[in-house]
């Protein structure tokens, strides 16, 4: 791809997201075709989901399966099963600069494996079943059971035993660290690659994650 | 319980403990209860020991710190002292003596490895014996006043413990084995698991207050199945490794022990243990306290420590709390108990959803407290912080802030080392992990060694980088509202943590003094007080005081005085008082018209707090004269003077303070007297706080020297009253007193007679003569010249042989005492005998060499005592040969008519006594 069309991508792209500025933009969209143009040949232009989820990995840290397919169903807004540049950079600006409110709609959009907008117990036992292990022969299904037991019944405010996107926002807003309750699925400070982005925009990136978390706001 | 102590330990030769495990517990049990001893039982600790306790200590000087004096040959003493003025712990390396509980918990308090140490030394010092015996006496005894409750209702009785099991256990394997002298096949436990408690029942089984099950197999009956509970062993039914609920039932009578089960079972043990009897009966007492009789060993209990234990033995009111405890509530705690157990278990999910169910509990209640600690969760909680998980460092230090409440709680999470995990996560770069770990600590840092393991962890520098905000406090934006919140916190570890001198000094090291500065300009009082209460803490430190006053926080802290918040005006009139002994400090402070705001709050009389803080800030004010003038204009000399009467103590000692100072300028001497202020000051005279005293007489002191004051002081017979201050045991009280004695016989009427008539009067300034305080001998020495003025007097004195002892002192240094033995020694010598006996006593070279002294005074008086004891021909020889006369000639040049008279009849008297050799050594240089 030439640098003409990136810097002109970036101008359209820029436009409509307000988060990155358009030289970051232009980092962005250089880091997405970087990653498409070392696995593919194929000259598609945008990421399937297993590239996606090698990115996720290797960049972001993060690791459970369930998860990782939702991200990227998230991401892919329009549902091909495949980012865009523009799902790539519109996704991002979320995942790394979003305000709190965006990132609880985000977080439980990735949680609501079934899109009925609501969490189930069995969405959440699916999600976390493998987050115990126990010493000796002890089963620990049961003890995580136990555990999502405990955390839904102190989420649902509502008291219709799942989670609407209203109890979790309000759970989240009582106390921000459970906003990643039942899986990581945001980048986290310290697990960020350092070859991920141009250096240019990786001072940005430190900055931002800097003063990421805000907590009792 | 002393006798059993040294029955129970295992010794090894006459005064050596073996290393056996029980002993370690033993000691360290010890450890942990006398630890905790001062704290639970205030008043307890204060009573003195029959006898010190005494032993060959590893401890040195430098492991001292507040509280304690230390001399330069490395002694050390406690500044808590008895009735007689003896400190309660002194320490003169290798040997200590401690007189109380206070001083020993204070030991025990101490963040070092010695700690078991020093329990093993004292306890192989043999002197145990005293001390447990008066802790069981002590626990008796306010057991009984507390309840009202007679001996008959406790039994002493003996309650068994999962350790003690382990011993025996241990101890009966040695027994078992297929030849020909074993006595036992096999001694098994019937379960290998053991909950965190030590216990090896099952749960529902605990709570029945058994332990564990055995299953041993001798050689000449049939197996036995034992159970041992808290109670004693017995016999079930059979209990094998997950018995049927009918199998647990007691089968036997209960034997105390194992061993004595076995005894009575087996024949062939019997027998075979008699001979072995002297080896095994260490096992047979695990330690014993008093309980009641229908106390059962309760789950989570098993392995408290055994302070709580015999707390709980005679805190009624802890009992039915206890129990209540385990009948109400034991779903919680044993809910809490597998939250941990998945905390333990858990991935970064597992972990964070855990802390999320486990701040769901009332974090205030004992249960969950009872739990963690029993559960290992505390440390589970501060191993959390090590993972670089945001969320997860935050969960957990929500958790640790909440439950830092509770005092055994914070105990623990130091115990555990927890507390340098949370210092190490000061680093953080999250602005909440830095500002929770800050209000964690705290929290934490209520006792001396949690503060001491803050330093040592390096925490004090990391807590005041955190100090170091917005530039501008005044005007701060919304980026930097987080910082300051962030410092916020960081102020009140740190204003905690300032209550240790060494951490005063650390804050001064680390730079804290001036970001202390910045943030005094804040808005916010919650800001505002922790910063000022640092301030004034520190503000016991010499470089700290300068600091203050270059960083130009006088200004501020004067400004801070007009506020409304008193807490805030306190502590900022306690800076002041404390910073004040400077001089730029007090010019400063006039200089921003803090006198006027001093002055003001004199008005809030119902704040004793604020009252003290004020009166002191005002004493320590009107040490400059140009203060004095200031408050003069102000009447603050009335004003104080109406203080006098109806203020605690500790306003008193500033206003009388204050008034000392008043007193230097002539015309207050008269005020004073005017206003009625001697009358309720020589009341004052009968109190027993000390620098009270010491304050009092020296405005007594500076009284006196009015003649008119004086007639009031002689009236009210107050004479009488300072004189037998001499008697006070603190030695500042002595000298200060001594110091007012001066002007009062000086100028009081028929001195002479009066100090004739006090009974005793002169025997004390005799005693005082040999005390070991330089500042009490230059005082005695002084009261001993205005006594000796009256022939009668000094008749009495010299039968006191008063000449000796001042001549004993004429080696010692100081230009303060010379000055004054001088004096002395010369109006001794207006007794013709004394000049001789002095001349005897070999004064004269001293007093030549102080003919050498940098200060005039010195040099003064002892020209006049050289020309009082030049009229013995003996002592002109000896003066003569000390190469005296050459400087006397000097100070016949002096400016002062009575020294220059006197040095040339000193020299007079020697030249007369060699008429030849003046004449033959006219030529030589020598004189």
């Amino acid at each position: 791809m030439s640098k003409r069309l990136i810097q002109n991508l970036a101008k359209i792209i820029s436009k409509q997201v307000d988060r990155f500025n358009q030289t970051e933009v232009e980092c962005l969209i250089r880091e997405f075709y970087a990653i498409l143009g070392q696995t593919t040949s194929t000259g598609k232009s945008s990421l399937d989901e297993r590239k996606f989820r090698s990115i996720l990995t290797n960049e972001f840290g993060l690791t459970n399966n369930t998860i990782m397919e939702r991200v990227f169903r998230t991401f892919d807004k329009d549902n091909d099963n495949f980012v865009s540049s523009k799902e790539w950079v519109e996704g991002l600006c979320v995942f790394l600069r979003g305000t709190l409110d965006e990132k609880i709609k985000y977080c439980f959009h990735v949680y609501d494996l079934s899109g009925d907008d609501y969490i189930a117990r069995e969405e959440i036992l699916l999600m976390v079943r493998n987050c115990l292990r126990l010493h000796g022969e002890e089963d620990p299904y049961d003890s995580i059971k136990d555990l999502v037991e405990i955390t839904l019944k102190r989420m649902d405010h509502d008291n219709d035993d799942r989670l609407s996107f209203e109890d979790y926002k309000k759970s989240v807003k009582e106390l921000n660290i459970v906003l990643e309750a039942f899986g990581t699925c945001l980048p986290n400070a310290t697990s960020i690659n350092h070859n991920f982005s141009t250096l240019a925009f990786q001072t940005y990136l430190f900055d931002v994650f800097c003063c990421q978390e805000v907590w009792r706001s | 319980m002393g006798t059993l102590l040294t029955k129970v330990a295992k010794w090894s030769s006459e005064d050596k403990l073996d290393s056996t495990a029980l002993n370690s517990l033993l000691l360290k049990d010890i450890m942990l209860f006398v630890e905790d001893f001062s704290a639970l039982h205030p008043h307890e600790a204060e009573i003195l020991f029959e006898e010190p306790l005494q032993w060959n200590s590893t401890l040195v000087a430098s492991d001292f710190e507040a509280d304690y004096d230390i001399n330069e040959s490395g002694e050390v003493e406690s500044q808590e002292k008895d009735e007689n003025g003896c400190p309660t712990l002194e320490l003169s390396p290798p040997n200590i003596s401690v007189r109380n509980f206070n001083q020993l918990s204070n030991l025990m308090n101490m963040e070092n490895d010695k700690r078991l140490q020093e329990v093993q030394a004292c306890i192989e010092g043999k002197c145990f014996d005293h001390l447990v015996g008066f802790e069981s006496h002590l626990h008796l005894k306010s057991f009984n006043q507390q309840h009202g409750i007679s001996n008959h209702g406790l039994i002493l009785a003996f309650r068994l413990n999962p350790a003690f099991v382990d011993q025996e256990v241990e101890y009966l394997q040695g027994f078992c084995g297929s030849g020909e002298n074993r006595v036992l096949k096999s001694v098994q436990y019937t379960s290998d698991y053991e909950y965190p408690n030590g216990c090896r029942a099952p749960l529902w089984r605990q709570i029945e207050g058994e332990m564990c099950y055995l299953v041993i197999e001798p050689y000449d009956t049939e197996t036995l199945y034992i159970t041992c509970s808290s109670a004693g062993v017995f016999l079930n039914l059979g209990v094998k490794d997950e018995g049927d609920d009918g199998a647990y039932k007691q089968a036997s009578e209960v034997f105390k022990n194992v061993v004595t089960l076995l005894k009575n079972k087996s024949q062939l043990f019997a027998e075979n243990l008699t001979s072995q009897e002297t080896k095994c009966h260490i096992f047979l007492f695990p330690p014993p306290f008093f309980f009641f009789r229908k106390s059962q060993l309760q789950p989570g209990e098993v392995f408290s420590e055994t302070s709580s234990e015999s707390d709980q033995s005679y805190e009624e009111e802890e009992q039915p709390a206890r129990r209540q405890r385990n009948t109400d509530y034991p779903s919680e705690y044993w809910q809490i108990q597998k939250l941990v157990k998945y905390l333990r278990a858990g991935d970064q999910t597992a972990t964070l959803l855990t802390l999320y169910a486990l701040m769901d509990y009332d974090l205030t209640h004992e249960t969950y407290h009872l739990a963690m600690q029993d559960s290992g969760g505390l440390k589970v909680l501060t191993n959390i912080l090590h993972l670089d998980e945001v969320n997860l460092q935050l969960g957990s230090l929500q958790i640790l802030r909440d439950i830092s409440h509770n005092a055994q709680t914070r105990r623990a999470i130091v115990d555990n080392g927890g507390l340098r995990s949370i210092v190490n996560v000061l680093d953080s770069r999250n602005k909440d992990v830095k500002a929770l770990a800050a209000e964690t600590i705290a929290n934490l840092t209520s006792f001396r060694r949690a503060r001491r393991t803050v330093r040592k962890y390096n925490g004090i520098s990391k807590l005041a980088k955190l100090l170091d905000c917005a530039p501008d406090l005044a005007n701060v934006d919304a980026k930097q509202e987080k910082d300051v919140e962030v410092a916020r916190f960081g102020v009140l570890a740190l204003w905690s943590c300032s209550r240790s001198p060494k951490n005063k000094e650390a804050i001064h090291k680390a730079g804290g003094v001036p970001l202390l500065g910045r943030l005094l300009k804040s808005p916010q009082m919650n800001m505002l007080i922790p910063v000022v209460g640092i301030l004034q803490n520190c503000a016991d430190e010499e470089s700290c005081k300068d600091a203050i006053q270059t960083e130009g926080m006088i200004k501020d802290l004067v400004q801070n005085l007009s506020n409304d918040n008193d807490e805030l005006r306190i502590h900022c009139a306690n800076v002041i008082f404390k910073c004040a002994e400077n001089k730029r400090t007090r010019t400063l402070v006039n200089e921003n018209k803090g006198l006027q705001a001093l002055v003001s709050l004199l008005g809030k009389t119902d704040n004793k707090k604020l009252m003290a803080a004020a009166t002191g800030a005002i004493w320590k004010c009107s040490l400059s004269p140009e203060n004095l003038d200031v408050f003069q204009e102000h009447k603050v000399l009335e004003t104080l003077i109406g203080l006098l009467t109806n203020q605690p103590e500790e306003v008193l000692v500033n206003v009388v303070g204050a008034l000392a100072e008043f007193a230097q300028k002539p015309a207050n001497k008269i005020t004073i007297r005017k206003c009625g202020g001697l009358k309720p000051l020589v009341h004052l005279l009968v109190g027993r706080n000390e620098p009270l005293l010491v304050n009092v007489t020296r405005v007594v002191e500076a009284c006196a020297t009015d003649l008119d004051n004086m007639a009031i002081i002689q009236e009210l017979d107050a004479i009488r009253w300072v004189w037998s201050l001499l008697k006070n045991p603190n030695p500042e009280v002595q000298s200060s007193a001594a110091w007012a004695l001066c002007p009062c016989i000086e100028n009081a009427k028929e001195a002479g007679e009066m100090v004739s008539t006090l009974m005793g009067a002169m025997e004390l300034v005799i005693d005082l003569l040999k005390s070991t305080n330089d500042d009490v001998l230059a005082s005695m020495c002084a009261v001993i010249a205005k006594i000796a003025k009256d022939k009668y007097n000094l008749a009495v004195l010299t039968d006191y042989e008063v000449v000796s002892l001042l001549a004993k002192l004429t080696d010692k240094p100081g230009d303060l005492l010379r000055c004054h033995l001088a004096q002395a020694i010369a109006q001794c010598c207006t007794w013709r005998n004394n000049r001789a006996a002095f001349g005897e006593a070999g004064v004269v070279p001293h007093l030549a060499l102080y003919l050498k002294s940098s200060d005039m005074k010195v040099r003064h008086s002892t020209v006049m005592a050289l020309h009082q004891l030049s009229k013995e021909s003996n002592n002109c020889v000896i003066m003569h040969s000390e190469g005296v006369v050459k400087p006397l000639i000097h100070f016949m040049g002096s400016d002062d008519e009575k020294v220059r008279n006197a040095a040339a009849d000193c020299v007079r008297n020697i030249r007369l006594l060699f008429p030849g050799q003046s004449r033959a050594k006219k030529s030589t240089p020598c004189m």
